[in-house]
This record gives C-alpha cells, sequence and structure tokens, in this order.
C-alpha cells in the first residue's frame, strides 16, 4: 500500500499503540502535522515551548511506563529539546523525541532553521535516526521506541526531513524489530545469583541500596517480598522512592546528601550492601572512598556500565531488576526454613536501625512561622499518599522526598540525574494526560516554577487540571542554603523578585489561592484539591529555612549536619 | 598503560562521531584510531590504542559496547596478537646522504616510494618500536613531513573478530 512518510508516521504511532503525542508545529513539521487533522484516537497536545513537550513525554512515561513522545519543529524548535532529552537520558526514561528538519538537499547548508539535532543530541540520547530515506521510516519508528523503551530505556530522537515525510513509499509496519549490535541482558548470572545469595546468608548488617532500576522493572512488589523474606533493611536513591512503601517498617528513607539518619548511619556500618537499580551516583555515596567501608558489595543493574564504575563491587550481576529479584526468592521459596533462621543473625542489626529511627527522625523546627515542610506534610496527611506528586529541583525537591511517603511506584516524578529546574510542570501536565483522573501535584518553588510557567497556558486549553504548590520563600533557596553554609551567607543573585503567582494563574485562566498562615493550610490545599481545574497554590513559607540533614559536599555519609 | 581494542561497527554514517564523542565526553585518550570496511561491506572494523588502568580500561569497553552501532568489542590485553603500522616519512635527500638513506631504508625493508631532487619519501610498516628506531634514525639526516597510519591489529592464529547472529555483548559471567 503506498503511503507517504506523513502517513507512514501516523500509522507507525498508531501501530505502537501511541494514544497522546506532546507537540508544537512550525515550518518542517507542516506534512505531518496536516496527516494528523482528525486523527482522534492520538491525543495531540500542543505545549507552548519544545522543553516542555519533552518534559511531559517524560512525566507521560514515568507515570505510565509506556515510552512518551514529543514531535518538534527543525532548527529551534529541535535545539529547545535538548535540556528535556538529557534529562530523561539522566534518568533512563523511555521517550522518542522526533524533530523535523529541513528537506535532505538542505541538509548541511545552513538552511533557515537547520540545526545539526542529531550531532547536539548525541551524547544525551540513548540512540538517534537522521531518517535520509522514506524507504526506511517504518523500520527506524519500530527501532527507535524499541530501543527506547528496553534494556536501560532512554530517550530516542528520530530526525525526519520535510521531503521524507511528503516521500512516497509502499508501507507495511514491521512485525518484530532485530537489531544484531543490540541485545540486553535480561535474565541473572544463575551463577551469580546462588554467590550473592550466600554472601546474603552470611552477613550480619545487610542494607538494600535501590534505585530507579526498581521502579523502571517494575519490580517494587518483588523487593518488598525480598527485604521482608529477609529482613533486610532498604533505603531508596531520590530516583528509588515508591519502589518500597514509604511507610513499611523495613524502610529506612533516602540515603545521600539530604538522606536520613538510619540510611546513611546504615549504610556506613553494613557488612553487605546490595545494590539494585542504582548507580552510585555522588549524591547518595557522598566522598566514595568512606562509603560502606566495611561493606561487601553485590550490585543488580541491567547496564553493565553502571556496575564498578563508581565503586567498585564484589558480586556483579547484569540483569533486568525483576528478572533477578524473582529469581532470588525462587532459590529462597526452595529453602524457606534457612532462610528464615536468617532473621535471627540479622535482629540486633535491625534493631540497632530501629533506635536509629526512633531517636534521629526527619524533622523540622516548629515554631510560629509557616514551614515548607509542614506543607509537604499536609500534602500528604490530605491526599493519604493517593496522589501522582511532581518537583521541581532544590529544597522543595528534598523537602518532598523527605516529608512526601511514597506509598507506591511511578507516583514520584523528579528530576534525579540532572536536576531539571523547571521540569516539575511540565511533567505534572504529561501525568495528569496520562491519568486525567488522578490527582496530580508539582510540589514547585519559587524559582523553578518560572522556568516553565508557560504551560499553564497549556494546562488550561486541554483542561488537565494539575495543582502546583509554590514553596514561596523568596529565594532560590538550595543555592541560599549552600551560601549560608558555606559562603559566610553571601547571598549574591539567589534573592528573586517573583510575580503574583494569583494573578499570574488567574491571567492565564486558572485557579490562584493563597496561603500565609499555618492555619489556612488544610482549607486551602482542600480547596486546591477538590476543583478540577490547573491551579497554583502560592504558600508564602518561611524564607531561611534549610533542608537538613545535610551531608556536605565531598563528605562521607556519617558526617551530617543534623536540624 | 596503553591497549590496543578492536571493534566490529555497522558501517554506517555517524558511527564514528559516536565512538569519537564517546571518548571525548568520559574524558578517555585515543591515542590513534584506524577504521575502514571489513570482509563484510555493512561492517567496519575499527582500532582504537588508547591509555587508561584496568577500572578505566574497563569502563571503556562497557561504555563502547553499549553504543547500539556497535557490534562486538575485544580487548587485546590478554590475546595474543599481531599489531602493524606503516609511516611515510619525506626526508632530505642530498647527494651526501642519499646513499646513507638506502643503507638505513634497506636495512628495515622499507621503500622509496617517491623521488624528488632534494627529497626521499619512505614507506616502513612494522610495530610500534621499529618504526621509532627507524624515525629515531632517520631523525639527523633531516625529515621534513611525517604520517603515521596509526597501528591495526588481528588476533594470531585461530582466534578471529566475527559475530555470531546470537551475540550478546552485555552480560558479565565470571561467576
Amino acid at each position: 500500500m503506498k503511503r507517504t512518510g506523513s502517513q507512514i508516521f501516523v500509522e507507525s504511532l498508531k501501530a505502537e499503540g501511541v494514544d497522546t503525542i506532546f507537540c508544537y508545529p512550525g515550518g518542517a513539521t507542516l506534512n505531518i502535522t496536516d496527516a494528523l487533522t482528525d486523527i482522534s484516537n492520538i491525543r495531540q497536545i500542543v505545549v507552548r515551548h519544545e522543553q516542555g513537550a519533552v518534559h511531559a513525554a517524560d512525566g507521560y512515561a514515568r507515570a505510565l511506563g509506556r515510552p512518551g513522545v514529543a514531535l518538534v519543529t527543525s532548527g529551534p524548535g529541535a535545539t529547545n529539546t535538548v535540556t528535556g532529552i538529557a534529562t530523561a537520558c539522566m534518568d533512563s526514561i523511555p521517550i522518542v523525541v522526533f524533530s523535523c528538519q529541513v528537506n535532505t538537499m538542505l541538509i548541511g547548508n545552513d538552511a533557515f532553521q537547520e540545526a545539526d539535532i542529531v550531532g547536539i543530541t548525541r551524547p544525551c540520547t540513548k540512540h538517534s535516526y537522521l531518517v535520509r530515506d522514506v524507504k526506511d521510516l517504518a523500520r527506524i519508528i519500530k527501532e527507535a521506541f524499541h530501543i527506547a523503551s528496553s534494556g536501560r530505556p532512554g530517550p530516542v530522537l528520530v530526525d525526519i526531513p520535510k521531503d521524507v515525510s511528503s516521500a512516497v513509499c509502499d508501507f507495511k509496519y514491521p512485525e518484530k524489530v532485530h537489531i544484531r549490535s543490540y541485545q540486553p541482558t535480561y535474565v541473572g548470572h544463575q551463577g551469580q545469583i546462588k554467590k550473592a545469595m550466600r554472601l546474603i546468608l552470611h552477613s550480619k548488617r545487610p542494607v538494600l541500596y535501590t534505585g530507579g532500576g526498581v521502579v523502571l522493572s517494575n519490580a517494587s512488589q518483588e523487593l518488598t517480598r525480598f527485604a521482608e523474606a529477609l529482613s533486610i533493611p532498604v533505603t531508596n536513591t531520590l530516583m528509588g522512592l515508591g519502589g518500597i512503601p514509604g511507610n513499611h517498617p523495613l524502610f529506612l528513607g533516602m540515603l545521600g546528601m539530604h538522606g536520613t539518619y538510619a540510611a546513611n548511619m546504615a549504610i556506613t556500618e553494613s557488612d553487605l550492601i546490595i545494590a539494585m537499580g542504582a548507580r552510585f551516583d555522588d549524591r547518595a555515596t557522598g566522598k566514595t572512598d568512606e562509603f560502606a567501608p566495611h561493606a561487601k558489595i553485590i550490585h543488580v543493574d541491567i547496564d553493565p556500565t553502571s556496575i564498578s564504575k563508581n565503586i567498585k563491587v564484589d558480586i556483579p550481576i547484569v540483569g533486568d531488576t525483576r528478572n533477578v529479584l524473582t529469581q532470588m526468592l525462587k532459590i529462597i521459596d526452595e529453602d524457606k526454613e534457612t532462610y528464615r533462621q536468617h532473621h535471627k543473625n540479622v535482629a540486633e542489626w535491625t534493631g540497632k536501625i530501629t533506635r536509629w529511627k526512633k531517636d534521629y527522625p526527619l524533622t523540622y523546627q516548629k515554631n510560629k512561622e509557616l514551614k515548607p515542610q509542614y506543607v509537604i506534610e499536609r500534602v500528604f496527611g490530605l491526599t493519604k499518599g493517593k496522589a501522582i506528586i511532581t518537583t521541581e529541583v532544590g529544597q522543595n525537591q528534598m523537602w518532598t522526598a523527605q516529608f512526601f511517603k511514597f506509598l507506591k511506584p511511578r507516583t514520584c516524578l523528579t528530576s534525579g540525574g540532572l536536576g531539571t529546574m523547571g521540569y516539575g510542570f511540565p511533567a505534572a501536565i504529561g501525568a495528569q494526560a496520562a491519568f486525567p483522573k488522578s490527582l496530580v501535584i508539582d510540589i514547585a518553588g519559587d524559582g523553578s516554577i518560572q522556568m516553565n510557567i508557560q504551560e499553564l497556558a497549556t494546562a488550561v486549553q486541554y483542561n488537565l487540571p494539575v495543582k502546583v504548590i509554590i514553596l514561596n520563600n523568596g529565594f532560590l533557596g538550595m543555592v541560599r542554603q549552600w551560601q549560608e553554609l558555606f559562603y559566610e551567607k553571601r547571598y549574591t543573585w539567589t534573592h528573586l523578585h517573583s510575580p503574583d503567582f494569583v494573578k499570574v494563574a488567574e491571567a492565564y485562566g486558572a485557579v490562584g489561592l493563597r496561603i500565609e498562615k499555618e492555619s489556612e493550610v488544610d482549607k486551602i490545599l482542600k480547596e486546591a484539591f477538590r476543583n478540577n481545574r490547573p491551579t497554583f497554590v502560592d504558600v508564602h513559607v518561611s524564607p531561611k529555612e534549610c533542608v537538613y540533614p545535610m551531608v556536605p559536599a565531598g563528605a562521607s555519609l556519617k558526617e551530617m549536619l543534623l536540624v | 598503560m596503553k591497549h590496543t581494542i578492536s571493534l566490529l561497527v555497522e558501517n554506517e554514517f555517524g558511527v564514528l562521531s559516536r565512538i569519537a564523542g564517546l571518548f571525548s565526553g568520559r574524558g578517555f585518550n585515543i591515542e590513534s584510531l584506524c577504521v575502514a570496511e571489513s570482509l563484510d561491506p555493512t561492517i567496519s572494523t575499527m582500532t582504537i590504542v588508547t591509555t587508561g588502568n584496568d577500572a578505566i580500561l574497563e569502563q571503556i569497553l562497557k561504555q563502547l559496547n553499549k553504543l547500539i552501532n556497535v557490534i562486538k568489542v575485544v580487548d587485546f590485553k590478554d590475546i595474543e596478537y599481531v599489531s602493524r603500522e606503516m609511516v611515510l616519512v619525506k626526508v632530505n635527500a642530498e647527494e651526501k646522504t642519499r646513499a646513507e638513506i638506502l643503507r638505513i631504508v634497506e636495512i628495515f625493508r622499507g621503500k622509496i616510494v617517491d623521488v624528488s631532487s632534494k627529497t626521499y619519501t619512505v614507506m616502513i610498516t612494522g610495530d610500534e618500536d621499529k618504526l621509532s628506531a627507524f624515525i629515531n634514525l632517520i631523525r639527523p639526516l633531516g625529515i621534513k613531513e611525517l604520517v603515521r597510519t596509526g597501528p591495526i591489529a588481528m588476533a594470531r592464529g585461530e582466534r578471529m573478530l566475527k559475530i555470531k547472529e546470537t551475540e550478546n555483548k552485555g552480560g558479565e559471567e565470571d561467576g
């Protein structure tokens, strides 16, 4: 059947089950834009800035577990996606970004709105394609979705020149993908797994250190079962939050720079770290020389490059976290009694950890001021954890990680690796598009929200009723905190003038609410959660609150500054 | 420490820049890089000489394997292999030095591939040590220009760099 490139594009998206795309038109998209006219089973959400489109696709993918799709025009449209792509790449999020390109004949001529986007994004994509012949288009789209969502997931960019989208050829969507140079390892090596299980049985102070890989491979049930079967305490990275319920007795909270006392001390005193789908990022490990100095390390990860990159590992296991946990659980099930005995070995350890949790809980100084931590506690209290939470980056992100107890995976959407301010709001729009009936809340700061505030128009236009809670302290709080602690309180560049967010919201046709006192928090939050419209809640919080505990940059995890 | 790595990669445009970009982006060194089509025209063979300690080499190999267009990576660290390089040297050829140049070239089994009234262009092949020894000998006679290819390498004996259709390049199997 003869089809144009644009029709092939539309048919291929349908074949991949794509129901939503986040897009922005331009000269080079016109063929494809036109082909999408009246295609009602692909929802087309036109954003206000291409960065927003990619973050929205990313939020959609994180919340739903299926690849998100963005479509943008050539030149500036394409370059505006770079931050979004790099964000998804660092956090291993499956998205496919289609950029349109100038005509094939013009490529390399510095044509109007031409940019070498394949070249520009090469270091921050999992893979990328320039489609030079319409005959390759269907195969490339098939491969792009496959590569984005398999192995260690990540962003794939497909650059489609305008003449390719108008050229005609026979179309049949390929049923299978075969890439001879790409076959990720999913099943863990049985010998390595047996070795790991022996090591676990001999451990007295084991800790599970789990990351985004658990969420990405949908392994949270297996992880929880595994931890319970062996009575091993669990700490999460920021990316791993929700991988085990935040209120689980074995859960220690997040580790690292703003991790809990219990988590950081458990790592420091542990004799066996079982790392699952985590990559020993510097914000999690602190000073690597002093990370878990007494521990052997088992590391399960689907990406071999993550293993022994920052910290030398004793037992590497390459594989999908969920598969490996399932393989491990099978070994436990075959010898239940032995493993139940293990609870005795670790009883002293779990007792010690319980005391740490009790003696050094996450807390803050309660006084007459309205504290940001209190606001997040109330967001959790009022929603009972039944919400999809996105964050921006900085103090708002760390307080959310500390004080919102994520009960389920895929409910904490945050830019962990790249730390992208401006991520949370468009990501919330993406998550809301994936789950129209869920309560989706972006916890923002007055700095971050202004990095993609234009997407409020998108939320209003498509009636995506996301709630943005702006913890407004008049500062770029996290940088200000470092200035307070390490730069003798010289608050250079960090004091912010912001607009009246209530009026901004109203001007966009959204709802604007304000909280100035602790006594208003419940009432106004309830009002925000109840209405079915996009809503900004401008919360005037105490301006100089700091995030604690804090491990100073370059220090070891046990050197925490407490409240 | 120096390492020689061989790669089989898809013979497509953009692959070289992915590999070069990987080295520069992650701060790895490239001492030399040779690339050309292999016996199978859909595949190119690359030989890269790099430097770094064992941990860095391990990362280089893993990161190369992770690139979608890379089919196979072999490190010659623990493999017997032959490695050859070619150099072209344009050397001053004055009346009194010509005989000396010819003698050195003969000893090294090189060839004079171009002659002018004032220069000889010499081609020598061999391993790195041989080429360096030749260059050191000829240097006092006046080298005007020098171009080296960088080494290409191949395992000794029956061992071959080839792909299996079910190539599994990710697994750690030291269990």
